[in-house]
């Protein structure tokens, strides 16, 4: 039985026998690090603080901090640094390795940590008790502990050598200390290899042998090593060495290599490797030597001239950096990158200053310039929104740096820069979903707008008091469900009795140009305007605020909508059938040929805090990317000509994302399904209370297509798919959710003025949610209602929907009434799992699912469509409605 | 000092379902005792003390040790197996707001005595329900991995090595006061727990025997972290060297909040399990200060017992003896948790 070894920072990592190669950052340490040596010998910990989240972001799963440099007082630094680090919880995160050949500052290191670290190292070189007694703190230090090869005579650097220190420290760690056998790591010893001495040649061969020795012959001991060691000779020749990394380690994880402290920068993938490349490599690590000729190495060295000129140098990616100060921000805000943005801005301050001008014009000269080359790429679609976000990250930095100058500056001169205009925005009332408007906002701030955003929910009254005292220049409205559409109606018309005349701009995945035209616009006078998506959100909100091109634009936008308006009222709307007509045309399911399955559980049951590890493989990732306004379908846009860069990157960020969020558990699932005996009973669905079928737990009104049908098919109802009275069906019922507690970690973000990263979680969680629902739906057609037991469908099948059975959600085409959202979650009482609906049947958390499920194997999904008037006054009936109230909740289908 | 119980104590969780006691502060505040209570007759010798004592309820161990006994007594006579001694906040950096640095190993030995001579006196009254002293080490005032000062991260206001004397200080006191145990509780900074941990551990070496030891930390809030920031699993590897008898979670969260991180503990420990959850959220207008009656807090214990989670319940702050007898009550008849053979988990 494999004993794992436990490790954590903020949150776990367990090692196991069966755990793949565990990277561990290298970069954090002085004495291998240049660029990290001189920030910590120059005090700059902030800078070094850097280094370790850069460790971190590209991979690393542990980082390895050392401070062994004569200059330092090493004790200190190494306090004051796991302090720093501490304090940063995308860094503390990981466990660290405490890396020191002086006992006192390891000890010091581990003093300051609150997880499970790894010391690194202790050894037999001053003799067994030093080392007795410092293993012995080590676990009352609560540590695991690297032991390197290395004993009174000196450092092992053959097999035999290597072998016996290792199999001595084992025993008595184990047998005097009581050490936990799987908190030891025995380190090898790796050298460099290819130094042109002959007894070097076999060191790398000997590392994996006695790799190999060590799992074998030390139950649950694991193995380390420092893998930059291997390559030494070839410094210099970053391709080289990369190769050389790749091989040995692909040789040694083999052979039971646990973890090794590298630079993730500087690794490889084995097969992708030039062949030649590697196969000299290969003879020079594994130490085959022909019989006659050159050795590997003088081999390796006369092919790695050749290499050495096609260097990546590190300089080349930092080429940007010797431009003017105006070219670095530009290249800083096109590509998103954040590191030197501070210093950046504050030397063009200084400059702007020594001109004598204001603080202000940093932003209205270099960074808009540099905004204006991140619009002019959006809008030719040679950016997209991902990278756009990024670059709105590094302008809000900026900005945020130059706002003490400038509140000063306008404190002195009694005028401050102009904004270009400024805009409240709101998510309407009863609507929760705000990942568009957030865009459209962030948009707006870096091109210079000044953007109040009063968040979710927002009643009309609100937003235009708002407005008034603020004096804005215009009023934005998001909202994605249907009610919304009417909502931002009636905030059109009482901002038309409030007499405002200012521009009102409508956004959101279910609005649009026509809706707008036709349903927002006739309520006030002022100018309405459909923004389609974020990269039009600038255009369109310059022209109305811009004083030349107002006039005309308005005008041309009215002309435009009349015209819709004029089209929209002359077209014709499907041929509808009278409602009996309908009915008597209607899906017709022989039940007696068909005996309805019966569900395992009656009632409701809960599943929370579902492991979202269950989840991610149910992810359907083509919404994610719609969600960012990327088109396409997946996996096929990440190799789309156009669009499929942008998509990579944003999926490999989600992904790490989504790692992140999943193993810190950022947000909790939680969901409800319950199942209940049913009958049809004309167009509604009766779920009832109890096995006798008397009382009525909910009645659901549907709603059946009416339009003309062609010969031949029928006009579905959700009512068909389920046998009436006399007959034992069941129906069933869920709400999901994958967004609680997500408020946190969204909140966490934008105080970092890191509104991507808030955005990627909010879009994960919408993606969890819906794997949620179908990973649900999944187990109710296998085991909870059991009627598909032997299903196996893939992923892509299930998002093709290939399965038996159909989950209708309230709100969408099948079933358009939003309002049953409400028995609904009585029902199921979603409540107790933290999920509740809005007074316009949004669904808190935001990112949420919830429906029916239907078993027929005939039942499908269709869109209702058009109903006609006689459908409208029967479906106010049966809810016992007023007629103007079921008018405005069926209005979309109306 | 008391003999090793350890082996008493394993057998017992395999049987049954142990119960500790409820909260000290809630039981106190209800007693309304003046400045002059705190400050005892004169032979403690606070008479002359400079600045009030009132509210520092661990001293009463010296001052008013008939009411300490009344609440030891309560619990047990509401079905508790374990008592803690009233030592929340009884080391030297705690004291360090009352001025009485110098009266934490006495408030130390005083509080194990007292809790002693009640349990001895329990067992004796029934003998198959053996009861058990548990030293309180509390979180005390100051953590070892936040900043005080949000201009200077790296700052600390207390050291890892100030606080293991500090807690080393009241182990020895405990133990000497007769101790069957070690609670380390309401742990909302990982490294303080283990600074007190490494204290534990160097006092056993000193001594050549061990104690057991529980160790129970305070998720904070919904966020599912302790306040330090670690997830339950984190907070379990951090603290698993010192090999405990037990660990669970108590405070902060009611039970309902604290379902899914003490089904994580239960999940990730090869050990028992202990839980003593807040009587839910606090409620200033309720009588205890916290929301909920015995018979919910119970009902949610007992969940937790069904589900198979726990070998130790009790109750934290808003917590009484009517709670204490409804929780044993409830989970009378249920078997304890089961620790699995290996509940080794590699994450690939």
């Amino acid at each position: 039985m494999s004993r794992v070894m436990r490790l954590a920072g903020l949150e776990p990592l367990a090692i196991g026998d069966d755990s793949l190669f565990v990277n561990v950052g290298e970069r954090t340490n002085v004495t291998g690090s240049k660029v990290f040596s001189r920030l910590i010998l120059s005090g700059d910990f902030a800078g070094a603080v850097e280094v370790a989240r850069s460790q971190v972001q590209n991979g690393a799963q542990m980082i390895d901090v050392n401070m062994d440099e004569a200059m330092l007082d090493s004790k200190a630094a190494m306090t004051r640094f796991l302090n720093l680090i501490a304090a940063e919880p995308d860094i503390a995160r990981v466990p660290l390795m405490i890396d020191s050949s002086k006992w006192e500052v390891i000890e010091a290191g581990l003093k300051c940590v609150q997880g499970k670290a790894i010391v690194n190292s202790i050894s037999l070189k001053e003799g067994e008790a030093a080392f007795l007694h410092q293993a012995k703190l080590v676990r009352r230090y609560g540590a695991a502990v690297i032991v390197m090869a290395f004993d009174e005579k000196g450092q092992a650097d053959t097999l035999e050598r290597k072998t016996r220190i290792a199999q001595r420290s084992y025993d008595l760690l184990v047998d005097k200390v009581g050490f936990p056998p799987e908190d030891i790591v025995i380190d090898p010893n790796i050298f460099a290899i290819a130094t042109g001495i002959e007894e070097h040649d076999n060191y790398a061969v000997d590392f994996i042998a006695a790799t190999r020795w060590i799992k074998a012959h030390l139950p649950h001991a694991k193995v380390s090593g420092g893998v930059s060691n291997v390559s030494f000779s070839f410094r210099g020749n970053d391709p080289v060495r990369e190769a050389i990394h790749t091989v040995f380690l692909y040789h040694a994880i083999k052979a039971g290599l646990t973890m090794g402290i590298v630079n993730p920068g500087q690794l490889g993938v084995y097969d992708e490797l030039d062949p030649t490349l590697r196969e000299l490599v290969e003879d020079v690590v594994l130490n085959r030597r022909p019989a006659n000729g050159p050795s590997p190495t003088e081999k390796l060295v006369t092919f790695a001239e050749s290499y050495k000129s096609a260097a990546r140098k590190p300089e080349e990616e930092l080429a940007w950096r010797n431009g003017s100060v105006e070219e670095r921000l530009s290249h800083a805000l096109v590509k998103g990158i954040a590191n030197f943005i501070v210093a950046d801005t504050e030397e063009a301050r200084l400059a702007i200053d020594a001109r004598g001008a204001k603080p202000i014009e940093v932003i209205e000269g270099p960074l808009m310039a540099g905004m204006n080359v991140v619009g002019d790429l959006f809008g030719a679609g040679k950016m997209f929104l991902p990278q756009v976000v990024k670059s709105a990250r590094v302008m809000k930095q900026a900005v945020a740096h130059l706002i003490p100058f400038i509140e000063e500056e306008k404190k002195r001169s009694g005028v401050g820069g102009k904004p270009k205009g400024r805009i409240v925005m709101a998510t309407v009332k009863g609507d929760v979903h705000d990942i568009g408007k957030n865009i459209v906002g962030v948009v707006l701030q870096c091109n210079n707008f000044d953007v109040i955003d009063l968040g979710v929910m927002v009643p009309a009254q609100k937003i235009l008091a708002t407005a008034r005292e603020n004096k804005a220049d215009a009023i934005g409205l998001s909202g994605l469900i249907t009610p919304s559409l009417e909502e931002m109606a009636h905030v059109a018309s009482e901002m038309q009795r409030e007499g405002f005349t200012l521009p009102l701009l409508i956004g959101g995945a279910t609005t649009s140009r026509v809706h707008t035209a036709v349903k927002i616009a006739p309520n006030y006078k002022g100018a309405t305007v459909y923004v389609p998506d974020a990269s039009r959100a600038v255009g369109v909100t310059t022209s109305l605020l811009s004083a030349d091109q107002r006039d005309s634009y308005v005008a041309e936008v009215a002309a435009d909508y009349q015209k819709i308006r004029v089209q929209h009222a002359g077209k014709k709307g499907p041929m509808l059938i009278a409602l009996p007509d309908a009915r008597a045309n209607g899906f017709r399911a022989d039940w007696s040929r068909y005996v309805p399955p019966t569900p395992t559980i009656i009632g409701r049951r809960p599943f929370r805090n579902v492991d979202l590890r269950l989840l991610v493989p149910f992810i359907d990732w083509g919404p994610f990317f719609q969600a960012w306004e990327l088109a396409g379908s997946y996996p096929a846009i990440l190799e789309d000509a156009i669009v499929g860069e942008a998509a990579r990157t944003l999926f490999t960020e989600a992904q790490a994302m989504l790692a992140r969020v999943v193993d810190g558990r950022w947000v909790t699932a939680s969901g409800v399904i319950g199942f209940w005996p049913a009958n049809a009973d004309g167009d509604d669905i009766v779920l009832w209370n109890s096995a006798k079928r008397d009382v009525p737990a909910l009645v659901w009104h549907n709603l059946r297509q009416q339009n003309a049908r062609p010969e031949g098919k029928p006009n579905y109802c959700l009512a068909d798919f389920v046998a009436s009275a006399g007959i034992a069906d069941y129906a069933g019922a869920f709400a999901v959710t994958a967004g609680l507690g997500i408020e946190k970690k969204v909140a966490e973000f934008e105080a970092k003025r890191d509104d991507y990263s808030a955005l990627m979680v909010k879009a994960l969680a919408d993606r969890l949610a819906e794997a949620f629902a179908e990973w649900l739906h999944m187990r109710v057609r296998r085991e909870l209602w059991r009627y598909a037991p032997d299903e196996s469908l893939d992923n892509a099948a299930l998002i093709r929907e290939e399965y038996r059975g159909i989950r209708p959600a309230p709100g969408y085409p099948a079933c358009p009434d939003h309002a049953v959202k409400a028995p609904l979650f009585d029902l199921l009482e979603a409540e107790r799992i933290g999920m509740t609906i809005t007074e316009n049947f949004a669904m808190l958390p935001a990112a949420s699912v919830s429906g029916f499920y239907l078993a027929h194997p005939d039942a499908r999904y269709f869109a209702v469509g058009k109903i006609g008037e006689d459908q409208l006054v029967d479906f106010a009936t049966r809810s016992g409605l007023p007629l103007d109230v079921a008018r405005r909740r069926l209005a979309p289908n109306l | 000092m008391q003999p090793d119980r350890t082996a008493e104590l394993v057998r017992l969780l395999r049987q049954r379902i142990l119960i500790l006691d409820g909260a000290w502060g809630t039981m106190i505040q209800e007693r309304k005792l003046s400045e002059a209570d705190f400050r005892g007759p004169p032979a403690c010798g606070f008479h002359d003390h400079g600045g009030d004592l009132k509210g520092n309820n661990d001293i009463l161990v010296l001052t008013r040790p008939d009411v300490v006994r009344d609440i030891h007594d309560a619990y047990f006579a509401a079905g508790a197996d374990i008592t803690e001694t009233n030592t929340f906040s009884s080391t030297r950096i705690a004291q360090a707001d009352y001025g009485l640095e110098n009266r934490v190993a006495e408030m130390n030995r005083a509080a194990a005595r007292i809790a002693r001579e009640c349990a001895d006196r329990w067992t004796a009254k029934t003998p198959d329900k053996p009861r058990f002293v548990a030293g309180s080490l509390g979180p005390t005032n100051r953590t070892a991995s936040i900043s005080p000062d949000v201009n200077d991260p790296a700052k600390r206001n207390v050291s890892f090595d100030e606080l293991s004397h500090a807690y080393g200080e009241a182990i020895e006191a405990l133990a000497e006061g007769g101790a069957d145990l070690f609670l380390v509780e309401t742990i909302f900074d990982t490294l303080n727990a283990k600074a007190a941990l490494f204290a534990l551990d160097a006092y056993f070496e000193r001594i050549g025997r061990r104690w057991p030891v529980i160790v129970s930390g305070t998720i904070t809030d919904a966020s599912g972290r302790t306040l330090s920031g670690q997830t339950p699993e984190a907070f379990w590897n951090s603290i698993r060297h010192v090999r405990p008898l037990a660990v669970g979670l108590n405070c902060a969260l009611g039970a309902a909040l604290m379902r899914p991180y003490i089904e994580e503990i239960a999940r990730t420990t090869d050990t028992f399990v202990s839980c003593y959850p807040n009587a839910g959220l606090p409620n200033p207008m309720s009588d205890t200060g916290y929301d909920e009656t015995p018979e919910q807090t119970s009902r949610m214990l007992k969940d937790f017992a069904q589900s198979g989670f726990v070998n130790i319940v009790g109750g934290c702050c808003g917590t009484t003896p009517a709670h204490i007898r409804a929780i044993a009550d409830s989970v009378r008849d249920l078997p304890p948790r089961a620790i699995p053979e290996e509940a080794e988990r590699a994450i690939a």
